[in-house]
C-alpha cells in the first residue's frame, strides 16, 4: 500500500503515473525519448542503463520491471547478475562498459563523475550524444526509484507481473496505454 | 569546460537544453508543472524544497539558482532561505514545511529511507496526500536535475550575485523556454 491514497490500483510505478497525469505526462514523455527514441545505443543497453542504476538504489520495483525488460529485449539473466557484481567480466563491448560505469557514477551523485570515466568512454568510441544520453537516463532512474520507494509503491512479488509489464514497454514503449484493459490486466497483480 | 561540446557560456542546465532541446522540452515541462502548477503548497515553498535537495546533493548550480527564485519569491520574507540553507536552520519554517523538508531530505539519500513514521508525522502537522506527493516528486526530481548538471560538468557561475537575475526571471516567468 502506498503511503498515499490513489486512484487507482496499479502497482509500482504505474500505479504513480496513473493517479497524477499531469506530473506523469513531461516524465513520460522524456522516458519515451531516451529509452526508444533515435539513438546509436539499442533499446537494450539503455535498459541496461535504467536496470543497473535501479539495482544500485535498492528499488526492487524498478530493478524487476526493467531486468524483465532486459531480458525482453534479448540479454539474459546471467548478463544482468555479471553487470550488477562484475560489470568489468561482462560479455558488453568496452564503450558499453565505460558507459554503465558512468551510469554507477551518477547513481552516486553528479559529482562523483570524474574526467578519467568520460576519457576512457570517449576512447571506447562513445560520442557526445551517447555520453549525455547515458548521464540522463541514469539520472531520470534516481527520479524513478526515489518516486517509488518514497512514495511506498506496491510492488508485486509475481515475476508474471514483470513479464506482463516487459511485454508493454517493449511494444507500446512508455507512453500511456490508451487501452484501459491493458491496465486492468496489471491492476489483477495485487 | 563541460564534459560534452556544448556552448560556452550558457550556465548549468541551459547549455544542456541547447545540447538536446529534444529531451529539454520534457525537462522543462516538468519543473514548470512541479514548481508552479496547482499545488497546495505556494510556488515559493516548492522553490525552497527544490533548493534544500540541491544543496544536499552538493549541486550549486541548482541549489544557487533555486535559492535565487525561492528569495525573490519568499519577497520578504526572504530571510527563511538562508536560514535554512546557510543557517542550517528550519525555526522560521511551519512545522508543517519541516516535516516536508524532513521526507524530502530522506527522498534526497535514497527513497527507501522514508518511513510510514516520516508520513505519518507530516500527516499530524497538517500536511495532505497531494502535500507529500508533491514534496516526494519535487525531492525525486531534482535527485535527477542535480546529476544531469553535475554529471556532466556544466558550467557553474561561482558568485551568489551571478544567479540573482536568473532567480527573478524563473521567479517571474517560470520554466517554459
Amino acid at each position: 500500500m502506498a503511503y498515499i491514497q490513489l486512484n487507482n490500483g496499479l502497482p509500482g510505478i504505474t500505479g504513480l503515473l496513473e493517479n497524477r497525469v499531469d506530473t506523469a505526462a513531461p516524465i513520460r514523455e522524456l522516458t519515451q525519448i531516451l529509452l526508444r527514441g533515435k539513438s546509436t545505443l539499442t533499446e537494450m543497453e539503455r535498459e541496461l542503463i535504467a536496470t543497473i542504476v535501479s539495482f544500485k538504489n535498492e528499488c526492487r520495483f524498478c530493478t524487476k520491471a526493467h531486468a524483465a525488460t532486459v531480458i525482453a529485449l534479448g540479454g539474459s539473466k546471467e548478463l544482468l547478475d555479471t553487470v550488477y557484481h562484475d560489470l568489468e567480466n561482462a560479455q558488453l563491448s568496452e564503450k558499453m562498459k565505460s558507459l554503465l560505469v558512468i551510469g554507477s557514477k551518477v547513481q552516486e551523485i553528479g559529482k562523483a563523475v570524474l574526467p578519467e570515466h568520460i576519457e576512457r568512454a570517449k576512447k571506447a568510441g562513445a560520442t557526445d550524444k551517447e555520453i549525455h544520453d547515458t548521464v540522463l537516463i541514469a539520472a531520470l532512474f534516481c527520479l524513478y526509484n526515489r518516486y517509488v520507494d518514497g512514495m511506498g509503491a506496491y510492488c508485486p512479488e509475481d515475476p508474471a507481473y514483470y513479464q506482463k509489464l516487459a511485454a508493454r514497454l517493449t511494444t507500446i514503449g512508455y507512453d500511456r496505454p490508451k487501452d484501459a484493459m491493458a491496465r486492468k490486466g496489471e491492476e489483477s497483480f495485487k | 569546460m563541460a564534459y560534452i561540446k556544448v556552448e560556452e557560456g550558457i550556465p548549468g542546465i541551459r547549455s544542456l537544453f541547447k545540447f538536446s532541446p529534444e529531451t529539454g522540452k520534457p525537462l522543462c515541462d516538468l519543473a514548470e508543472v512541479l514548481l508552479r502548477g496547482p499545488s497546495p503548497l505556494s510556488s515559493s515553498e516548492r522553490e525552497l524544497i527544490a533548493a534544500f535537495v540541491s544543496n544536499r546533493n552538493n549541486c550549486m548550480f541548482c541549489m544557487n539558482s533555486h535559492a535565487a527564485a525561492a528569495r525573490f519569491l519568499f519577497d520578504e520574507d526572504k530571510q527563511v532561505v538562508d536560514d535554512l540553507l546557510k543557517n542550517q536552520t528550519a525555526d522560521s519554517l511551519s512545522p508543517k514545511m519541516k516535516a516536508l523538508l524532513w521526507i524530502a531530505g530522506k527522498v534526497q539519500s535514497n527513497g527507501k529511507s522514508v518511513t510510514p513514521e516520516d508520513i505519518e508525522n507530516a500527516r499530524k502537522e497538517g500536511a495532505n496526500d497531494t502535500d507529500i506527493h508533491d514534496t516526494v516528486l519535487i525531492a525525486a526530481s531534482f535527485s535527477m536535475f542535480n546529476r544531469y548538471v553535475d554529471g556532466l560538468d556544466s558550467y557553474t557561475p561561482a558568485n551568489e550575485e551571478d544567479y540573482l537575475e536568473m532567480g527573478k526571471r524563473m521567479g517571474q516567468k517560470g520554466y517554459h523556454i
